[in-house]
């Protein structure tokens, strides 16, 4: 039988095969062939391949030769000495003494459940281990404040807060407008809008600005850390810091953490006035001057609210930093590590802020604030 | 060897933002020889490459591969010339999200129709020839800077392309490793009539396997000597061909 497009040309004897090669085997022809000959040849008993006219053999044309040979106990006729065969013994020996790759055994899913939370547990005391290095090169650095990259903390400074405040402009209006105006729906129906003030500005002041500043640094500046000292590990220049005798705590992680620290308040604060901003342009839709809102909002909300606001903003702004710098230090090798460390640190840096949140909520209230 | 060109470069210029790093480079590549390109640090060595490979728009000049110019073709002609040519990078330039088996089973994927297994057997053999046989399951991030070479190699040698280019293959190596890996080159050369275009400073190297070599210069910005390496470490005249191949610290 003869398969034509490949120019292999196969014949049988009984139980045994004959198989006549054509001038060139190379690569456009094998797929054909591996597909159409080496079923048929399984039931052979002996093969004898004819080489006679064999000039020009690439590696996929040697590499169908040698699975052949192994279909059947083969015979050679014709192989002259020359580039073919030079071809077929080079990759037979390239194809020696390589053992075939053993299979991965997935663990079974106890082992694995078993193994994901030991790796947790391991984490978690890797994160508490990091904190504390990282308040002890802080306070190393107290006694040493000369050492502080003060021009490193301004470049975060601009990127980290600066340039995100366009965003909390545009996300602190929208969030005042949307809250101002979902609510007064139900309290029109008790002739309350009037309160509006009120409900938007403890909501805001308390929690939201503080929050959706967090989500915007967490976002933004949380995975460019990741990012920035995934891609530094992965290059070895942290490694490098260190052998140069520079902790890198204190060169990379202390001016992003202070920064995100400073930062976040002055963030919140800005997502608080934009966002009653846009609570006084709904009330202006509603027939109430600014003056009124003004009144209003000075009966409801306290300094304290204020305060107490900025204070968790610049709370959550250590954790994100915390995080983001310690997804990127804690990063693998590889292209991927680079990507995980940056989810990792938006994640992280998410479920931190809001754990913070409840934390802070419980301790305002038991103290009374 | 009826010595027919396969690469014709003809007054190449290479600049960035009205920087010229050279330019009136001009040289023809044979087929079936191992043409060097050499030159200090920044004399434009791999710039030259990419742009025989079509990766940097030429400033001016053409490069023309196998009767096709590189910058102008598309479409599937585009795609027929790439099935013909190899690149190794210079620092391996593997995917870190596949195994080295994986990688060199990619071009097969998207330039043959072999079934799975054949493609694996394949790969397994390109990885054998550069000694990685026992690799093959191991993923870029766990091997050594000169593994990764090996096995860029093994990729590039895929689909047994006429011309392979090759960027520092041996900077990095250890002398055996690379010794090998200059054999492997010119079997290959001798065997296959693959040609070969290898970016190198590595003195060994170039005496080992050029037939041909090029020499660029950052301060002439371009071709300072054209020649076979070992004629031009015993004639050359010109102070910095002679420095290189003798290993002197040029005079100020």
């Amino acid at each position: 039988m003869v398969a034509a497009e490949t120019g292999l040309d196969l014949a049988w004897e009984g139980s045994s095969a004959r198989l006549r090669l054509p001038a060139r085997l190379e690569l456009p022809a094998v797929g054909e062939a591996w597909r159409h000959l080496l079923p048929q040849l399984d039931r052979a008993k002996a093969l004898v391949i004819e080489a006679k006219s064999l000039t020009s053999l690439d590696t996929a044309g040697a590499v169908l030769l040698l699975r052949l040979e192994r279909a059947a106990p083969t015979e050679w006729q014709g192989l002259a000495e020359g580039p073919a065969k030079a071809m077929l013994e080079r990759c037979r020996a390239a194809l020696e003494g390589v053992k075939p790759p053993a299979p991965d055994n997935p663990l079974p899913p106890i082992a694995a459940l078993g193994r994901s939370v030991v790796e947790a547990v391991r984490g978690l005391f890797t994160r508490i281990g990091f904190l504390g290095e990282v308040v002890v090169t802080f306070l190393g650095q107290l006694r040493r404040p000369g050492r502080f990259r003060f021009g490193e903390l301004l470049r975060h400074l601009d990127e980290a807060g600066l340039r995100a405040f366009g965003l909390t402009i545009l996300l602190g209006t929208l969030i005042g407008i949307i809250l101002a105006f979902q609510s007064s729906i139900p309290m029109r129906q008790f002739g309350a809008e009037i309160f509006i003030p009120n409900l938007v500005g403890i909501s805001l002041l308390r929690e939201l600005g503080p929050l959706m500043a967090g989500i915007i640094l967490a976002g933004r500046t949380g995975s460019a850390y990741a990012a920035e000292l995934g891609t530094m590990v992965v290059n070895e220049e942290v490694d490098a810091l260190g052998i140069i005798g520079i902790s890198p705590l204190g060169w990379l992680v202390l001016p992003r953490l202070v920064a995100a620290i400073m930062v976040m308040p002055v963030l919140a604060l800005l997502m608080d006035l934009t966002g009653l901003i846009g609570m006084a342009v709904v009330m202006a839709s509603l027939g109430f001057t600014p003056i009124a809102v003004i009144h209003q909002l000075q009966t409801a909300v306290q300094l304290g609210d204020l305060a107490g606001g900025l204070f968790k903003a610049a709370a959550f702004g250590g954790a994100i930093g915390f995080v983001g710098c310690r997804a990127g230090l804690a990063a693998g090798r590889g292209p991927r590590a680079v990507g995980d460390a940056a989810t990792s640190a938006v994640v992280a840096g998410i479920v931190a802020i809001v754990v913070l949140d409840g934390i802070f909520a419980i301790l305002f209230f038991r103290l009374g604030w | 060897m009826a010595a027919e060109s396969v690469i014709q470069v003809e007054d190449l210029k290479a600049a960035f933002g009205g920087r010229t790093i050279f330019e009136n480079v001009s040289f023809e590549v044979k087929r079936g020889e191992i043409f060097v390109i050499l030159g200090g640090s920044g004399s434009g060595k791999s710039t030259l490459l990419k742009h025989m490979i079509g990766l940097y728009r030429a400033s001016a000049g053409k490069v023309v591969i196998l009767g096709q110019e590189v910058g102008a073709v598309e479409g599937a002609a585009r795609r027929a010339l790439l099935r013909r040519i190899g690149v190794m990078w210079q620092s391996g330039a593997l995917f870190g999200s596949l195994d080295l088996l994986g990688n060199v089973m990619v071009p097969l994927e998207e330039h043959s129709d072999l079934p799975e297994d054949a493609r694996r057997e394949v790969a397994q053999v390109k990885l054998g020839l550069v000694g990685l046989g026992d690799a093959a399951r191991r993923l870029p991030a766990e091997i050594s800077g000169g593994m990764a070479k090996r096995a860029g190699i093994a990729r590039a040698m895929a689909l047994d392309p006429p011309i392979l280019f090759l960027d520092e293959p041996s900077a990095g190596l250890d002398p055996i490793t690379s010794a090998g890996l200059d054999r492997l080159i010119k079997q290959l050369a001798k065997e296959m009539g693959t040609t070969f275009v290898v970016v190198t400073h590595e003195l060994q190297s170039i005496l080992a396997i050029g037939d041909r070599c090029i020499m660029l210069d950052k301060a002439a910005k371009g071709v300072i000597a054209t020649g076979d390496p070992r004629r031009l470490r015993e004639e050359s005249t010109h102070p910095t061909v002679r420095a290189f191949f003798r290993r002197e610290a040029m005079e100020e």
